[in-house]
């Protein structure tokens, strides 16, 4: 009987554990070559993986809802240094970072979501 | 709906062994609100989905209304892909109540996404339900975008600030509160200065025999702050109530029934119409849950009856209806 009980996600936890490694590596081989910057954070079961991602100055980082629930990407800075609509399951947000420094988010529909870009 | 139509499943689009109509019987189970009535002063809520066992006697008192709430408007992945079946589901058996309750509260998260036409199909539904009038919290789903605008457009004729408000039904005083606006990263549900201003002054004059009924969408007590499912400054709204001898607190949020007394303070948060979420701390995130329809029962953990006893020392006690 337990074998049935269904928790939607668990699956995809550790699928985005290994994903997020995958991004990590790829982004540090595109600065080697110089290139555009995009770099990936997925939100998944209630969480922004990676939760803190180091880029270069000019890259652009993108955000997908992997939730079945609404999430949001709002930075925590006054002012707000970027600020995403809803993303709705599998909707994104991009955002290009210009200059260096730190960027504390969280989604603004479940506060307890947290999550950090650091410019260098 | 036959009788004896057995529990098969005739189309299971998403594998996971749920049809609609498993997902109709398991709503059934869960139950899709509560039916209160205030006897004595006190407030005594039932699952609506044991009101067919709710004898005239239970049923009968100084005024009755009926909670629901997360309707979620929209939603449409797996864990249930007719919201707005399991909401008609709910207008049904409040319909099919021997007693009809004088009016509805409906504590948020009516929407999924806040889009017009989601919020204009659960107004079309509930236009069906025999009380008429109802009364609205939001809740975060409801108010993205556009910081509540369109909810307060919609629902918040007569209401203060962000939307808050109170009425009296009865002898019974009413509070409305937002717990939903302005959510600061890493931290909880909040009420804000104003309306806690607002909260004192409201129930300053009202005499300590007076029953409170508070509702909400997020929790007003500390559930599992770890999901987020609480109100940083919920001990001040309760410190305004601590003169009254009955205090009801009725929120939504969690998407399950719970209960807990603290003093002269009952609480209580309703199911959803719409999909379960896990128990606190029980899965790696409060994610809908896809459930098989015998599970569902045990997984939310549902007590049928919260039957409140006593003017002053209140206690959530009796689970049979029999």
């Amino acid at each position: 009987m337990r074998r049935s009980v269904f928790i939607a996600g668990l699956a995809a936890t550790l699928s985005l554990g290994m994903g997020a490694l995958g991004v990590g590596q790829k982004s540090f081989d595109a600065s080697a070559q110089q290139k555009p910057e995009t770099t990936e954070v997925k939100i998944d079961n209630f969480t922004f993986g990676p939760a803190a991602l180091t880029v270069p100055v000019g890259a652009t980082v993108t955000w997908t809802n992997k939730d079945d629930i609404p999430h949001t990407v709002v930075s925590t800075d006054d002012p707000k240094a970027f600020k995403s609509k809803v993303l709705d399951t599998d909707e994104k947000f991009s955002f290009t970072f210009s200059k260096a420094g730190t960027y504390p988010y969280f989604c603004s529909i479940h506060p307890k979501m947290t999550g950090k870009v650091i410019v260098q | 709906m036959a009788g004896k139509v057995k529990d098969e499943i005739l189309h299971d689009h998403n594998h996971d062994g749920v049809d609609r109509r498993g997902f109709l019987k398991c709503m059934a189970w869960a139950g899709t609100g509560a039916f209160c009535v205030i006897q004595g002063g006190v407030l005594k809520s039932y699952s609506l989905s044991r009101l067919p066992e709710l004898g005239a006697k239970e049923a009968m008192g100084e005024l009755s209304f009926v909670q629901i709430s997360d309707s979620h408007m929209g939603f449409n992945k797996p864990a249930n892909p007719d919201v707005a079946g399991t909401l008609k589901a709910a207008v049904d058996k409040i319909n099919g109540l021997s007693v009809s309750p004088e009016f509805m509260l409906h504590t948020g998260d009516i929407s999924h996404l806040s889009k017009p036409e989601e919020f204009d199909t659960v107004d079309q539904i509930l236009k069906s339900a025999k009380p008429k009038d109802v009364f609205y919290v939001p809740g975060e789903h409801d108010v993205l975008n556009d910081d509540g605008k369109q909810f307060l457009e919609r629902y918040g004729k007569g209401s203060k600030g962000g939307g808050w408000y109170s009425f009296d039904k009865k002898g019974v005083h009413f509070v409305g509160l937002v717990n939903v606006m302005n959510l600061k990263a890493g931290g909880l549900g909040t009420l804000g200065h104003d309306q806690l201003e607002w909260l004192e002054d409201d129930v300053k004059h009202l005499k300590p025999s007076t029953p409170i009924v508070v509702f909400a969408h997020i929790p007003l007590w500390s559930v599992y702050p770890e999901w987020g499912w609480g109100t940083e400054d919920s001990a001040q709204a309760l410190a305004y109530l601590k003169k009254f001898g009955s205090v009801t607190v009725l929120n939504g949020h969690i998407h399950q029934t719970m209960q807990k007394v603290e003093g002269n303070v009952t609480f209580h948060t309703a199911a959803s119409t719409a999909f379960p979420q896990p128990a606190p701390g029980k899965a790696d995130s409060p994610g809908p849950m896809k459930v098989p329809a015998e599970q569902l029962k045990s997984v939310l953990g549902i007590t049928d009856v919260n039957h409140v006893q006593g003017q002053h020392a209140l206690a959530v006690v009796d689970s049979s209806l029999a």
